[in-house]
Order: C-alpha cells, then sequence, then structure tokens
C-alpha cells in the first residue's frame, strides 16, 4: 500500500466547507438509532468551536428513506427538499448541513438536476408556492455534517481527553471508517476523498491518533441498503452484506468502526449480536465484537464526554472493553441511569420556537 | 515514429526537414516496448529501420526541442522553439503521437496505491529487464490482466476504443507465459476486438497453446488482502456471474490518448480536435492527414489510435500530401 498515492487523489478531492453559520437538519431515524450522537454534534459546534447552528422546528423528514426505497417519486422529494431550504431561507441561513447522508445524497442529487434541468427547479419552485406560499434560496453551502467535524477536526484534537490510542501498549488504535454509500459514490466530487478512497472519516482517525485499516471489502454496502432491509423478505441478505464486511476486516484486527450513516452504525452494530446468536461467531480481538461508533460519539469521546451521555449504553456491541483500552474515565454503575449525570448548555432551539 | 518515418520519406523525395523532438532521443513510445505484436519481434528491430530512413543530411534533428508558436505568413510557416530559435518551413507535419491513459484515474483500480497494480508500460519494463516479480520481489502465480483501462468509458470521458489493448493484452498474455510457466494468466475483457492481420489467430493461439484464460467482464474495483494479494470483483457475463478472486499482480491495458504536446500544438497553431480530443482530420475518408489550416498535415497517432503498421502508413500518406501541396504552389 502506498499512501502518497491515496495522497494525490485525497488532494483531487476536496470540497469547500461553510466557516460557520449552519443551518442543520437532523436525520428520520438517527434519534432512535444513536440518540446521542446529534446532541453531541451541537455541543461539539457550539460548546467547544464556537459556532452559530441552527435548528428549525418545522423540519421534516426530507423524504429521502422513502425516495431510495422507492415510494416517494422525485418531484415530490424535490418539493419537500424545496420546503427545506425555504425554511433555511426564513431563518436566515445559506449553509445548509444534514445530518443523515442519505439526505446529504438527496440534496446534492436535486440540487445538480436542478442545476442541469433549471425548468425542474422552476416548476417545483411553482408547486412549492402553490402549496405553501414559501420561497427558497438554493444553500450557498451544502455540506454533511461529518464534513464540517472534518473540517474542524484539528480544532479538536487540540482540545481532545484523550487519543485513539491502546494505553497500555502506546500503539494507535487500528480503526475501520465505513461511509455510508450516498455519501459520495454518487457524486464523487461532492465528498472529502472522493468515492473510493474516502477520507472524510479517515482524516479524523488520523488527526485523533488512530490507524486507518483498508481492508477488501471496505467499498462494500453495510446491510441496509435500504430494499435489503425495508423488505422484509430480504433481511438475510442485509446480513449477509454484513458478514461480508466482518469476515474481510477481521484479519486486519480492528479495534473499532467509525461510520458517518444512520443506518450503517445500526446494522453493523445489531447484525454483529444477530451473527453470533446465529454462527455463534464474534470478529473482535479476545472473543469480544467490533464496536462501532458515529464519528460524533467518537469525537466527543476524544473530547472528554462521558460515553453514557453520549448514548453509547444504546449499542448492543459491548463498547467498554474499548473504552478501557483507550483509558477513558466513566462509572460503569452509571450506565443505565437516566437521570442527567453533567451539565451541558442547553440544546434548546426546538423548545425556544 | 511517425515524425522519423514521415521526415525519413521526405528526404528521400528531396526536401528539407527539420524534426523537432521534445525528447531526448526519438521512437517515443516504441523506446518502452520490448516485442510488438502480432509477430512478437523485438520492437528494437522497428527502432533500428526508423533510425536508418531518418538518417540524412537533409534532415536536421532537435531533440529536446518544443514548438511554443506557430505562425502562417503568406505561404510559409514560422515556428519558435522553446530554446528561442525560429523555424521557417513551407509545409509541417504534426506527428505528436499519443499518450498512455493515466491509470491512476481508474481509482478504483487502484494503480499507485496498491503494490502490485501495474501497467501493460510497466510490464514491457519487465520483459525488457527479464525479470516479473512482484512489489517484494517474489514471483507472481496468478496475474490478471484489464482490458479497456480508460478506452471506451464514459467515466473518464472517452468514448473511443484504443484498439491496440486488446491485442497487447494478448500478447502480453503469452509473453508472461513464456517468462512463468507455471503461472494463471486471466483476461477481463468486455469485447474481443482484434481487427488487425494475424490477431484472430494469436488470441486463439493464446487460448490454444498458453492456456491463457478470457473472462468477458469489466472489473469493478480491485484491493489489497492482509497476504498483500489483490482481491478484484468482476462479473463474469457469460456465466451470469458476479465474480470474486484472488491475483498475486494485476496489468491495466492502459488506452490512448491525446498527447499533452498534441493539446499544445492544437492551441498554439489554432488546429481543430475533434471529440475524442485527437487532432480533426478535414475528411475523414479522403483527407485524414489534412488539417483545418493549409499546409498542415497530421501524420499517425495524433490524430486517433493506431498500430504501428498504420503508423508508418499514415506517415508516408502525409508526405504523399505535403509533396502535392509543394507542387501545386502551395
Amino acid at each position: 500500500m502506498k499512501l502518497e498515492g491515496k495522497k494525490v487523489i485525497w488532494s483531487d478531492y476536496q470540497k469547500e466547507i461553510a466557516e460557520d453559520k449552519f443551518f442543520y437538519v437532523r436525520s428520520c431515524i438517527r434519534q432512535n438509532f444513536f440518540p446521542g450522537s446529534e446532541v453531541a454534534f451541537l455541543r461539539i459546534m457550539r460548546d467547544v468551536l464556537h459556532k452559530d447552528v441552527y435548528e428549525h422546528p418545522c423540519h421534516t423528514t426530507c423524504s429521502g428513506i422513502g425516495y431510495h426505497g422507492d415510494v416517494v417519486p422525485v418531484e415530490t422529494a424535490m418539493t419537500v427538499v424545496a420546503r427545506q431550504f425555504a425554511l433555511m431561507t426564513e431563518a436566515g441561513y445559506s449553509n445548509y448541513v444534514p445530518s443523515c447522508i442519505t439526505s446529504f445524497g438527496l440534496y446534492t442529487e436535486i440540487l445538480d438536476t436542478w442545476h442541469h434541468f433549471p425548468e425542474i427547479e422552476e416548476k417545483v419552485r411553482k408547486q412549492l408556492r402553490k402549496a405553501t406560499g414559501r420561497e427558497f434560496e438554493k444553500p450557498e453551502n451544502l455540506a454533511h455534517a461529518s464534513d464540517v467535524i472534518y473540517k474542524f477536526r484539528k480544532e479538536i484534537a487540540a482540545k481532545a481527553k484523550y487519543k485513539l490510542i491502546n494505553k497500555e501498549t502506546g500503539e494507535p488504535l487500528r480503526v475501520v471508517d465505513h461511509i455510508g454509500c450516498h455519501y459520495s459514490k454518487m457524486f464523487p466530487s461532492k465528498g472529502v476523498g472522493g468515492a473510493e478512497y474516502p477520507y472524510v472519516l479517515s482524516g479524523m482517525i488520523e488527526e485523533w491518533g488512530g490507524e486507518v485499516i483498508d481492508y477488501p471489502e471496505r467499498r462494500h454496502c453495510c446491510g441496509f441498503g435500504f430494499r435489503q432491509y425495508l423488505v422484509q423478505a430480504n433481511r438475510g441478505f442485509s446480513v449477509a452484506c454484513s458478514r461480508e464486511k466482518f469476515e474481510s476486516m477481521k484479519p486486519f484486527k480492528p479495534d473499532m468502526i467509525i461510520t458517518n450513516c444512520p443506518g450503517c452504525p445500526m446494522f453493523l452494530d445489531r447484525w454483529q449480536y444477530v451473527i453470533n446468536e446465529m454462527e455463534g461467531k464474534r470478529y473482535g480481538q479476545n472473543g469480544e465484537g467490533i464496536p462501532v461508533f458515529t464519528y460524533e460519539e467518537v469525537a466527543g469521546l476524544v473530547l472528554g464526554y462521558d460515553p453514557w451521555d453520549l448514548g453509547l449504553q444504546m449499542h448492543q456491541t459491548d463498547c467498554e472493553p474499548l473504552l478501557k483500552k483507550i483509558g477513558i474515565e466513566y462509572s460503569p454503575e452509571d450506565k443505565f441511569n437516566l437521570e442527567p449525570i453533567h451539565e451541558y448548555s442547553e440544546v434548546n432551539n426546538l423548545i425556544s420556537l | 515514429m511517425a515524425g522519423l518515418e514521415a521526415a525519413g520519406q521526405l528526404s528521400k523525395n528531396g526536401i528539407y526537414v527539420s524534426l523537432i523532438e521534445k525528447e531526448t532521443i526519438t521512437g517515443g513510445h516504441l523506446n518502452n516496448w520490448f516485442r510488438l505484436f502480432p509477430d512478437r519481434r523485438k520492437s528494437s528491430e522497428v527502432k533500428d529501420y526508423l533510425d536508418r530512413i531518418s538518417l540524412s543530411q537533409k534532415i536536421k534533428m532537435l531533440t529536446n526541442t518544443t514548438v511554443e508558436k506557430l505562425n502562417k505568413k503568406r505561404t510559409s510557416f514560422s515556428l519558435t522553439t522553446n530554446a528561442g530559435n525560429e523555424l521557417t518551413a513551407d509545409a509541417v507535419i504534426v506527428a505528436t503521437g499519443f499518450d498512455l491513459f493515466k491509470s491512476e484515474r481508474k481509482e478504483e483500480y487502484g494503480y499507485g496505491i496498491y503494490d502490485n497494480v501495474i501497467t501493460s508500460a510497466d510490464l514491457e519494463n519487465m520483459f525488457r529487464k527479464g525479470n516479473i516479480t512482484l512489489n517484494d520481489g517474489s514471483v507472481p502465480e496468478t496475474i490478471g490482466i484489464i482490458h479497456c483501462v480508460g478506452s471506451r468509458d464514459e467515466k473518464v470521458g472517452n468514448f473511443y476504443c484504443s484498439k491496440l489493448c486488446c491485442v497487447t493484452a494478448v500478447k502480453q498474455a503469452i509473453e508472461i507465459r513464456e517468462f512463468l510457466p507455471e503461472s494463471k494468466v486471466i483476461c477481463f475483457y468486455m469485447d474481443m476486438r482484434m481487427g488487425g492481420a494475424f490477431y484472430e489467430e494469436l488470441y486463439r493461439e493464446a487460448q490454444e497453446k498458453w492456456g491463457v484464460s478470457f473472462i468477458r467482464g469489466k472489473v469493478s474495483e480491485a484491493s489489497e488482502t492482509i497476504e498483500n494479494k489483490l482481491m478484484i470483483k468482476v462479473e463474469d457475463t457469460l456465466a451470469g456471474r458476479p465474480l470474486k478472486m484472488k491475483l498475486d499482480l494485476l496489468v491495466l491495458m492502459a488506452g490512448m490518448e491525446m498527447s499533452e504536446g498534441g493539446k499544445k500544438m492544437a492551441g498554439i497553431g489554432g488546429l481543430n480536435t475533434g471529440e475524442n480530443r485527437f487532432f480533426a482530420a478535414s475528411d475523414n475518408h479522403t483527407g485524414s492527414n489534412k488539417s483545418n489550416i493549409d499546409g498542415v498535415f497530421y501524420a499517425g497517432t495524433c490524430t486517433a489510435p493506431m498500430n504501428i503498421t498504420e503508423t508508418i502508413s499514415h506517415a508516408r500518406a502525409a508526405v504523399v500530401e505535403v509533396i502535392d501541396y509543394l507542387a501545386d504552389g502551395k
């Protein structure tokens, strides 16, 4: 493996990411899957990086999950997205930051479609006007939330309490990065590092002390794949996809997996339990699973956030061996304590509006 | 190659030639090839012929030289070189050749990233050294050859067929088996375009005599395993099933593209190029050597992918056009 070759590609795929004043839109499903992640993003952005991040109470699904599940027509999706842009415009923002990878892919696809077919954009504007009376500006900058954390990875590293290093050996943790398919596979130029060797998560890992693993099935789908999972009869295929990845990464002895998509951590985390039940197999070291994290959780951990405030107790594959490996101070008995453990600033846009 | 042939033929016809070569030596890609298809003669034999034909008192050889300006002054041309010298000519033949497709652009194959992914040109270099080895010095046992790298590929903006890669792959597959009799060689192709004299025979020989396998399907990606082998994914479109296999060495059949030198000449000379970015001939059937400027002619692969036979024929045809042009009083 020649890292220099990758660096050339990474330098070819750099994108503009706004500096401040972000209009943040949450994912439909992440708050159920990993409820601490989006809150962690807001706290890191506001409390650590001191950025202006705005959420709108009237934001809805982008309908991307329906579009990619073949139940929402594209023009309907476009009109829903146009309404989200109208909310951004009304709030006085122009830097749009979706939490969801599929949303990011859908927004990218729609903006590209409108660029090439302005008559479709005009039609959608008319539809939105007729249905809601709203007008909208297109975002000046569209970046996925992981792009934003990537942009500020050095600032986070500068304030880090922990590094992604094995406390006992001093060796970097071996990290698998898994990028959501809709991040850059459709529009490579819109993702940091492109589609074949995405750098958005690798850059974070490198900056925070870890070592990125490149394994043969790195590009393979996590197993969510919408129709693989949403259609119940296909769920065996979903497990098989995840298994394919675990089998491929196992020889590289990964310490952890980092993801940037709503579905990927869910399936890579939960299916490890299912595969263990079905086959008695575990893919981590010492008979353990491989803990799976969102990038916000990893950022929160290196910044010293309490693991239970980050919602790590919601993971199916146990994270505690890794917390110990890093040397993170935490209280095992507080794992299921529902009372707030630590004081944080309120994430209160939704309440105040 | 086209430039040498054209210069040699012009000098034979009593015409004085300034041969401008950007490299230190003439011969272009021929210098990097070991043996030639379809008969696997040594490339040096053709190079020797070209050197002989271009050895003439009437030919002034300017190596390490590029053209920076090209202006037409009534019936003659003024060419300014990178050294600042001004040359005058009654006619100009552009023979800027081709560049090999930069295989790094097919990112999914990992050229420049994975240790044992090489190009057809790299393999020729190994043949010339008589040493086919992996990055760690060991001998490969299973070798894959991917056709159409940078050709017939909308993703990289090249719709055209480079025409020579299929037969090059067949030739190189045979040569690998000659060098490494114990090796297994598998070619991955979209179509086998063996449209040249003795090409089809070579293809048959590769299968029957040398046991080379041919799988119809485009490789979708390559990656590296923990044992430092290459894992590829490909669809066998004849069997109708996806395949995943491990290889020791992967060879990319890099296609042909308009050369950077050609692009520069097109810019400074106001010469038309086609959708494929090669120089556009004034007439595809009856004027493949003629440009959009009277007195400027094309020779060889600056207009389209060609093999050596075609390149030499095209260069000779350019000479005929120049002689006609000069005889007509320009």
